[in-house]
């Protein structure tokens, strides 16, 4: 059978990027404990809608845990109370009944509230832009097995490119750094011959990107491997260390 | 090289190497004091004293120690900084604890703290060694050897001061939380982790925060039970 809850909700609401926010309580009931976060934070806005009140903004996409597009820092955690998942994934039953429910935006000083919950994450996109690719020369296709790689770091590459570009590490780390979100676009790529080529250039220019946009530094807490929803493992940002340190030892 | 000593890695570099500069200097130092537990005559310590004061390599290392403090110190404040700026409006609710441990989010207390201690430390024992010198640093005759009574001043704190007891005590598990984060940071930190190393670097500095804990605590309360 079907259970329902009733949630009080507690959400940062804020017009825009220089408006001043505030918390808003609300009250929604008979919430399905087999709906997900995103559909009861629907059912909220339709009731809004219907009184006439703005609905919430917040970020939302494929809503399968594939995109990255969603947020939201709920009870205190990113991407909400259960382990590796987005938030488009969580589902309600993690709730109880009458409880009160937190939602705040992500807070990072590189990652400005555009509106309500929506951060603006350009600030990966520039990261990316500043080095995670591998330049790729034009011409033919390349024979398959032409390169041979270990399975071991094929393996390791395909963990680090699983990093959706969420946000949720800035969000869980207490000096909002981008470590965990860099360390794996650069250990995707470092892993690959592909990648070796511009290794020391890439993570340079990427480092000093992260830097310039206002991201703090990593003092190791762990709290973004912990909250990350594809379990991106801080290895990489040891990784990124050694190639950062690599490149900048050998000017 | 440019900005590399402001650069966020670079940063870390440096807290890295000063870090690991000092850990070293902690194991000698733990070393020396233990001796003060296991001869009450003070001949033991007090050669081992006279050995650090006199030895030409520690003679060099003295003052490099001293900077490894200061740089430690600068850079820890100036990485709090610019990490504290990254996050000017803060969670209303945030459940940090389940993420982290309490040490690695308070790196920069526990370090304020163990500055505090070492700056009490200081007034305690080396500027009366180094400088102004005390009554009890009498010198004895050890082996046909001259030299100072380190120990007589040493014991004397701990046995007549319950308080400093406690607060020498304090120093040592201070120093032991930070380290219990601080030893295997330090090698993430220089890239020197993987998959296998990471855990064991994890369990080595875990062991190594305790041993720096209870070595440096057993000490006051050995005095303290003994005498
Ligand atoms: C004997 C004394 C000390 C030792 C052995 C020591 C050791 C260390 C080590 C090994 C690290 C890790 C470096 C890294 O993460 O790469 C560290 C970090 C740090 N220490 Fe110390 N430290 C000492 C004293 C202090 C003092 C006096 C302060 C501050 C007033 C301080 C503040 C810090 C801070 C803020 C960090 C950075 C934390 C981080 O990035 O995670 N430490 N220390
Ligand atoms: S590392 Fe994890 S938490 Fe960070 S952006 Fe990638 S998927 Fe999201
Ligand atoms: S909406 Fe795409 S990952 Fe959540």
């Amino acid at each position: 059978m079907e259970k329902t809850i009733n949630l009080t909700l507690k959400i940062w609401r804020q017009n825009g990027p220089k408006e001043k926010g505030r918390f808003e309580t609300y009250k929604v009931n008979n919430i399905s404990t087999d709906s997900s976060f995103l559909e009861m934070m629907d059912i909220l806005n339709e009731q809004l809608i219907n009184e006439n009140k703005e609905p919430v903004a917040f970020d939302h996409d494929c809503r399968e845990g594939i995109c990255g597009m969603c947020s939201l820092y709920i009870n205190g955690r990113p991407h909400g109370p259960d382990d590796d998942v987005t938030t488009c994934q969580l589902h309600m039953r993690k709730f109880k009944d009458g409880e009160t429910v937190t939602i705040e935006p992500w807070r990072a000083a590189a990652f400005p509230v555009i509106k309500d919950l929506i951060v603006d994450r350009n600030a990966f996109d520039k990261i990316i832009a500043a080095g995670g690719y591998v330049s790729v020369s034009t011409g033919g296709v390349p024979d398959a097995n032409a390169i041979p790689i270990s399975k071991i770091d094929a393996d390791e590459s395909m963990d680090s490119a699983s990093c959706i570009g969420c946000g949720a590490c800035v969000a869980a780390c207490k000096n909002s750094s981008a470590m965990l979100f860099v360390s794996a676009k650069v250990s995707q790529l470092a892993l690959l011959p592909q990648g070796r080529v511009e290794a020391k250039r890439r993570a340079k220019a990427m480092v000093a990107k992260m830097d310039e946009l206002g991201f703090g530094g990593c003092t190791n807490t762990g709290a973004c491997e912990v909250e990350c929803p594809k379990n991106i493992s801080i290895t990489n940002i040891a990784r990124l260390n050694r190639e950062y340190l690599k490149a900048r030892f050998a000017e | 090289m440019s900005n590399f000593l402001t650069a966020s890695i670079g940063r870390k570099f440096i807290m890295s190497i000063s870090g690991l500069f000092l850990m070293m200097f902690i194991c000698v130092h733990l070393g020396i004091n233990l001796l003060l537990i296991f001869d009450d005559s003070g001949n033991l310590f007090n050669q081992g004293a006279h050995f650090m004061a006199t030895n030409p390599l520690i003679k060099v290392m003295e003052p490099l120690l001293g900077l490894g403090f200061i740089i430690h110190i600068i850079w820890s404040f100036l990485l709090s900084y610019q990490n504290y700026k990254a996050r000017p409006v803060g969670y209303a609710q945030s459940n940090a604890s389940y993420s982290s441990t309490w040490a690695s989010r308070n790196m920069l207390i526990l370090g304020a703290l163990v500055l505090v201690f070492l700056v009490l430390h200081i007034m305690n024992f080396f500027w009366k060694i180094k400088v102004s010198g005390d009554p009890l640093l009498e010198h004895v005759l050890v082996n046909g050897e001259h030299m100072e009574n380190t120990y007589a001043l040493v014991s004397d704190l701990f046995i007549n001061s319950a308080v400093y007891g406690i607060i020498y005590i304090l120093g040592g598990i201070l120093l032991g939380l930070h380290l219990g984060h601080g030893f295997w940071s330090s090698f993430q930190t220089l890239g020197l982790a993987n998959k296998v190393w990471l855990a064991r670097l994890q369990f080595v500095g875990k062991i190594f925060a305790v041993m720096v804990a209870l070595g440096f605590s057993i000490i006051p309360l050995y005095f303290l039970i003994k005498f």
